[in-house]
């Protein structure tokens, strides 16, 4: 690739707007998937319920669940004929948070559960006779597990900032609107500029990079304070 | 520590959340268009419909798609306006009372594009149908959409007026069915070197041509019409009627049509407004 094209690439306003619209999509689903993953994790992992051994199984079958049957199934439930039609959400960067949340949150509740279960193990019964309920237990558990759980976080992150099949079906790919680096790469490959759509390519992989990097270095500064 | 870990997590939620908000460009009304690649990916309507936003304040969401589905979102309410590129499925779709109102906006037409050593030795022809036999009888490799899409039925219909069932023929791999859209099917004959049917408008758009050069055109039956169609506010109560046809009227409207004949690319001309004569 050209230098003249490689500025075009960076200079171009929808640019910013694609890596920003990626951002904004893949953190937020991010976020509330590592919120939602933590707290099933370890209520998985230091509660007893009927059922608990099945949702753990699932939650670590659904690891491997397949983006655009997530993405196909949102889409029959937000259409405008579905069930969910009056929301008003398909085709909206919302919904695209939306399957990103549903393919990220077994990766941290899995991973999550895990590692308190682990410390459970260890600590747990200390922690119970110092008096603490279960529900108390939980923050010291996660804070001795914070570097797994700050991996799940991670590792929910690039599910998300790189998954592409789900947010095609409810996102739409719409120039301006819910088109992300992802999609836009299949649209550029799709019009066989394959130039364009490898350094479009390289710019994702750079800021995933970059993005990881960041969480991960925050994370660890402040796991030393903590 | 906790406490902190979640309010980063919350911050990030909302970071998240404002860029996304940011990214709406919802200024006034927005319409969502339902259409077909071949139109969106040759840069058509990032050209013109600024063109109509400006004038009426409404900004257009366009969602590509092949015509198939297309029509089937917006029959499932989920588009309020279609411009599409298949004669028959439009027929079913206005049959089925989901569309009024059809209205040509413009053509241009389809080619069958293919490798330069050309095997099949069809170059120059007119008759597409005798290409068709042709590239059937030599068994070179064909790629064909697969996916309900405007062209695909488009050369569906020319299989059969060939009377030739391709999948049938010999073993019929050299007829490939890629199931993908215009921009896959020409990645895909390009580096097949293959045969394959192809808008114009994509073609004329498309970055990765390598060997492939056009080869039969001008046929009538290789005619490609693009029709806007309102959908009906009785099935439809959702869909946003007044903008729709605002934009419907302004795409067949002098402005519209010599916006829409005025887009070229390498100086070629890519769409033939035709609202006042449809073809």
């Amino acid at each position: 690739m050209s230098a003249a094209g490689l500025w075009e690439i960076f200079n171009t306003a929808p640019l910013w707007q694609i890596v920003g619209l990626s951002l904004g999509v893949s953190l937020a689903a991010t976020a509330l998937a590592t919120m939602a993953g933590i707290f099933l994790g370890a209520a998985l992992a230091v509660y007893l319920f009927p059922g608990r051994r099945l949702l753990v199984i699932l939650a670590n079958a659904f690891l491997g669940l397949p983006p655009v049957v997530v993405g196909l199934a949102l889409y029959l439930l937000l259409s405008r004929s579905g069930p969910l039609g009056a929301t008003g959400l398909l085709f909206t960067p919302a919904a695209m948070v939306l399957v990103q949340f549903i393919l990220a949150t077994p990766i941290v509740t899995a991973f999550a559960h895990r590692a308190v279960e682990n410390s459970w193990g260890l600590y747990g019964g200390a922690l119970m006779v110092d008096g603490a309920s279960r529900l108390r237990a939980v923050p010291h558990l996660l804070a001795i597990e914070r570097a797994q759980i700050l991996g799940a976080a991670l590792a929910a992150f690039g599910r998300t900032i790189s998954e592409v099949g789900g947010i095609l079906i409810v996102g739409g790919n719409i120039a301006g609107y819910t088109r992300t680096m992802t999609t836009a790469i299949v649209l550029e490959t799709s019009k066989g500029n394959l130039v364009l759509a490898l350094g479009l390519g390289f710019v994702l992989i750079g800021i995933s990079i970059a993005v990881s990097a960041a969480i991960f270095a925050l994370g660890m500064r402040g796991g030393r304070g903590w | 520590m906790v406490k902190r870990a979640a309010a980063v997590l919350l911050g990030l939620a909302l970071l998240g959340a404002s860029r996304l908000h940011a990214a709406d460009p919802q200024l006034g009304q927005s319409i969502l268009l339902a259409s077909t690649t071949s139109v969106e990916n040759s840069g058509l309507f990032a050209q013109i419909l600024a063109l109509f936003t400006k004038e009426t304040g409404v900004s257009v969401r366009v969602l590509a798609q092949g015509t198939g589905q297309a029509l089937e979102t917006a029959a499932r309410g989920d588009a309020d306006l279609v411009l599409v590129h298949d004669p028959e499925a439009e027929a079913q779709f206005i049959a089925e009372g989901h569309g009024i109102a059809r209205r040509q906006i413009a053509w241009n037409d389809f080619i069958v594009v293919g490798p330069r050593s050309d095997p099949a030795h069809i170059a120059g022809g007119r008759d597409a149908v005798a290409a068709f036999t042709a590239i059937a009888e030599a068994r070179t490799p064909f790629v064909a959409r697969g996916d309900k899409s405007g062209t695909d039925a488009l050369e569906h219909r020319l299989w059969r007026a060939a009377e030739i069932d391709p999948s049938k023929v010999g073993d019929g791999l050299w007829y490939r069915d890629i199931g993908g859209g215009m921009g896959a099917a020409l990645n895909a004959a390009s580096a097949m070197g293959a045969y394959t049917l192809s808008d114009r408008g994509t073609w004329l758009s498309f970055g990765n041509k390598g060997d492939l050069v056009a080869l039969v055109e001008g046929d009538p039956r290789l005619l490609n019409r693009y029709d806007v169609i309102l959908l009906d506010p009785k099935r439809h109560p959702e869909a946003k009627q007044e903008p729709a046809r605002r934009l419907a009227d302004w795409l067949a409207s002098p402005e519209g049509q010599a916006a829409i004949g005025g887009f070229k690319i390498a100086g070629e001309q890519l769409f033939h407004p035709s609202a006042d004569a449809p073809k």
